[in-house]
């Protein structure tokens, strides 16, 4: 693990992680807000990745545990009135008891069919919410009394902070003996079984920080848009944006992952211009990558370095 | 009187649902596709139906051909422009080809949703029914269109089922999916077969689409549900299951017409979802699944 700390990834990343703090002090308002929920989306996608790329499970649904970390910490504050940081930290809890509750019927079965399970977790939460309007806002979306700040520079460190120690904290899990253990039983359950790893514990460690880092987003993110509603965090199509961020990034990389998001963002604001073909590029431009760069951004920058 | 109409309306939806879930649930058996732009291909057939009907005015027969002919095209587009570079990708290891397929058929549906929504918008589009008028059914008034369409769907399922059990071709197509190798063993170039498979689909998914464009209309925004239901159904009849796919659709169908008119229209698709549910946790491989 030392060693990490002299690797050109490190010095690349730190150089990233500092040019982008200080950010604030010389762009608009309006790019630090476009970057803020790229930050917060950087996470979900990474979370995904530990889910993915290492634990070898397909979850069509992270945005059943986003959804479920935002709404719960948006519904207590705004019909509650719980303070700020304890509907953030509740609204984590709340992540990561669905992503039990998802996990232990979804971990006994495989491939599609563990992918059609958390997709149905995501219609029926998306119903769930519709149904109880009352509670939740419905369709029109929930609209929240506090927000952590007004000012856009510290919402924007605030989430550049909690992306840096989301990736540092994924990063090193999926380098450590747990993230060989995952990778393992993604790549051969019966293998890595064999050789005496309980493969369901750990798949459900993955599950549960994959769960806590995806709905504290979430949940933050609800406090930075003042509104949560089913478009926002909980609709199939954020859950493919959260997808198609990590695999053009680079799937087991966790890093990339971050990148892919942002990329993601950015480009769909660039292309604004374009009006309604906008999404039509950003899908191409990913099928693209997704076809002729199957390793995405950083896989494909780290097979590079490893070439030469 | 309410339960005859149930019944009616029932089966026309679980008729459309079963030949949409058939050329699906076939291309997962044969080649291990799971096709995420199958909405949208449905989708462009109902709208080239549309189109071709209300703004070419070249009259509904030729708007359904000419629905079902860009469903085919479409699908050929699909598989070699999407699938078949993922399957023979040297670069793609073999355990994961199955998640790139879905990124890639998924962004491909999404590209073909923005390309319908940017030329024809987002308004819901009913496509000029084949048969008009209503007729009266034990005691329920019942649209023709929907008789026509329930008597097709039927129709063409027992033309599919002639085709893969009663000819040579559909002979190869069946031992594919059973053993992929083996077919190869006897000289039966494999690509030719997925080619073929895929045409099927292409033209199942057309019907399908153009039909359910004449008795609920479409929009650019049914995309996704479409997509999600034939996978629901797919998965609850067991992949790869053709019969198993027709018994869930006939399942989903009536569940789902229970629940808009006995509950609510607003709760329609939450039994089937439960339903689902409840089937992956006591029988993950599904209704008829064989793994």
């Amino acid at each position: 693990m030392a060693s990490f700390f002299t690797t050109r990834l490190f010095f690349i990343s730190f150089a990233l992680v500092v040019i982008a703090a200080t950010l604030p002090l010389y762009v608009s308002g309006y790019v630090l807000g476009l970057l803020t929920v790229a930050f917060y989306f950087g996470v979900f996608a990474m979370a995904w990745d530990l889910l993915f790329g290492f634990a070898g499970e397909v979850n069509f649904g992270p945005t059943f545990l986003i959804g479920v970390g935002a709404y719960t910490a948006g519904i207590l504050n705004a019909q509650f009135g719980w303070s700020v940081y304890a509907c953030i930290v509740l609204g984590a809890l709340a992540s990561v008891i669905a992503g039990l509750v998802l996990a232990l019927p979804a971990l006994r079965v495989r491939g599609p069919y563990f992918g059609l399970t958390t997709l149905v977790a995501v219609l029926m939460l998306q119903n769930f919410i519709v149904v109880f309007a009352d509670l939740t806002g419905g369709e029109i979306g929930l609209t929240i009394p506090d927000v952590i700040s007004i000012n856009a520079g510290v919402n924007y460190w605030i989430a550049l902070g909690f992306m840096t120690i989301s990736a540092a904290i994924l990063y090193g899990l999926s380098q450590s003996p747990i993230g060989l253990v995952l990778q393992a039983s993604g790549q051969d359950p019966v293998q890595a079984g064999a050789l005496g790893f309980n493969i369901v514990k750990h798949k459900l460690a993955a599950f549960i920080v994959s769960a806590f880092f995806s709905g504290l987003s979430g949940a933050l993110l609800v406090f930075y848009f003042g509104t949560a509603s089913v478009g926002t965090v909980v609709d199939v199509a954020v859950g493919v944006n959260v997808i198609v961020s990590a695999v053009l990034g680079g799937r087991r990389t966790v890093l990339g992952a971050a990148l892919g998001a942002i990329f993601l963002i950015v480009a769909g604001e660039f292309l604004r211009p374009t009006g309604e073909l906008a999404t039509f590029i950003v899908s191409a431009v990913a099928l693209l990558v997704v076809l002729f760069f199957p390793g995405g951004f950083l896989g494909a920058a780290l097979s590079r370095e490893a070439r030469s | 009187m309410r339960a005859f109409q149930i019944l009616i309306d029932g089966f026309a939806i679980s008729a459309l649902y079963a030949l949409g879930a058939t050329g699906f649930t076939l291309i997962f058996g044969v080649s291990g596709v799971l096709n995420l732009s199958h909405g949208a291909i449905m989708v462009a057939a109902a709208v080239a139906a549309w189109a071709a009907a209300s703004i070419l005015n070249v009259g509904t027969y030729a708007g359904a051909l000419i629905g079902v002919g860009v469903a085919l095209l479409t699908s050929f587009a699909t598989y070699f422009a999407v699938v078949k570079p993922i399957q023979d990708s040297r670069r793609i290891p073999n355990e994961e080809k199955e998640i790139f397929v879905l990124t890639g058929t998924l962004l491909w549906g999404i590209m073909i949703q923005e390309v319908i929504a940017y030329f024809f918008t987002n308004n819901a589009k009913t496509v000029l029914p084949i048969v008009e008028g209503v007729v009266e059914i034990l005691g329920v008034r019942t649209p023709r269109n929907e008789i026509f369409t329930a008597i097709v769907c039927c129709f063409v399922i027992a033309l599919l089922w002639l085709l893969v059990n009663r000819t040579r071709t559909g002979k190869a197509v069946l031992a594919a999916s059973m053993n992929p190798r083996g077919v190869t063993l006897l000289g039966l170039e494999l690509t030719n077969i997925y080619v073929v498979v895929w045409a099927i689909y292409g033209i199942l998914a057309g019907i399908a689409g153009v039909l359910l464009g004449m008795f609920l209309g479409v929009s650019s925004y049914s995309v996704g549900p479409l997509t999600a239901s034939a996978f629901s159904i797919v998965v609850l009849g067991g992949l790869g299951s053709v019969s198993g796919s027709l018994i869930a659709a006939f399942v989903v169908g009536y569940l789902e017409t229970l629940t808009a008119y006995l509950i609510s229209p607003a709760y329609r698709t939450i039994p089937a979802l439960l339903l689902l549910v409840f089937v992956m946790y006591i029988r993950p491989q599904g209704l008829l699944g064989r793994r």
